[in-house]
């Protein structure tokens, strides 16, 4: 796993990335793999409620469709819509396939919209996770989105486990802080993924 | 009552869980080599005597087409073999 906080040089901005990718760097390519496999693995599981093997099919064929047609993109800052968008379709075909047509229904009835715009906002949060200090990442991460416990984090960061209650509670006034910034920094980013 | 208070921002932390790992490996592996995989099953099923070379040593033949033979890349070959 990769943190911002942690990082000698600041990471490239998602057009640099993809314009690496185009180059043929394969660096880039793994980073960009990195970088929006949570946002893909979302958007199949919570959003289109996939199974675990059929969520793996639709997270290999995004990949696979994002690396054959990224010279089709036109406009590299918008890789992740267009990510979304084809995590959709693959999604959607998936279940067509499975004929789960009354969650297809359910899906095209709002409740996808719902799931994506909630995922718009966590990778706000997200992002702004990437701004903080590394060990708040660290922390935040691993007790939020791995499940970890205070004992299991405490001897990975080498830290007392009494501790983290409390460094957990800085770390997310410090999220709560940044992504606001953010907010009133910026006019809503880059809309709606569909 | 703050709109971002900790139990907001906890749920939208848990809302971008990280993807399996060996998922995001594979997916880093596979797309860059995958022309080159499908040359060697199109070569298998166009010459029985090459598809049992390849069977035989898998990692020889990804070697000599000049893919790094990691376990991620055998097993998507095997798949891959076993499907045609």
């Amino acid at each position: 796993m990769r943190f911002y906080g942690l990082m000698s040089s600041p990471l490239p901005t998602d057009a640099e990335l993809v314009a690496r990718c185009r180059a043929g760097d394969q660096d880039a390519w793994r980073e960009l793999v990195e970088r929006f496999s949570r946002y893909v693995y979302a958007i199949a599981v919570q959003v289109y409620r996939l199974s675990e093997p059929d969520a793996e099919d639709v997270f290999q064929e995004v990949f696979t469709r994002v690396y054959e047609r990224l010279g089709q993109l036109r406009d590299d800052g918008a890789v992740r819509p267009w990510i979304a968008q084809l995590t959709r379709r693959c999604c959607v075909d998936r279940l067509r396939q499975g004929v789960r047509v009354e969650l297809i229904e359910e899906l095209e009835a709002g409740e996808a919209d719902d799931s994506l715009d909630q995922l718009e906002e966590a990778w706000g949060v997200r992002e702004a996770l990437g701004e903080l200090s590394g060990p708040c990442q660290e922390v935040l991460d691993r007790f939020f989105t791995r499940d970890e416990s205070y004992r299991t984090i405490g001897a990975a960061l080498e830290i007392p486990a009494g501790t983290i209650a409390s460094r957990i509670s800085r770390c997310l006034a410090q999220l709560r802080d940044r992504y606001e910034g953010r907010i009133q920094e910026r006019a809503p980013s880059g809309g709606r993924i569909r | 009552m703050n709109a971002y208070d900790e139990e907001r921002l906890a749920e939208l932390l848990r809302a971008l869980p990280p993807a399996p790992q060996a998922w995001v490996t594979a997916a880093q592996e596979i797309p860059p080599i995958r022309g080159r995989l499908d040359e060697l099953v199109a070569r298998a099923e166009a010459d029985a005597r090459y598809r049992e070379q390849l069977i035989a040593d898998l990692e020889r033949a990804l070697e000599a087409a000049g893919v790094e033979p990691s376990p991620i890349v055998l097993d998507a070959l095997r798949e891959r073999l076993a499907g045609e």
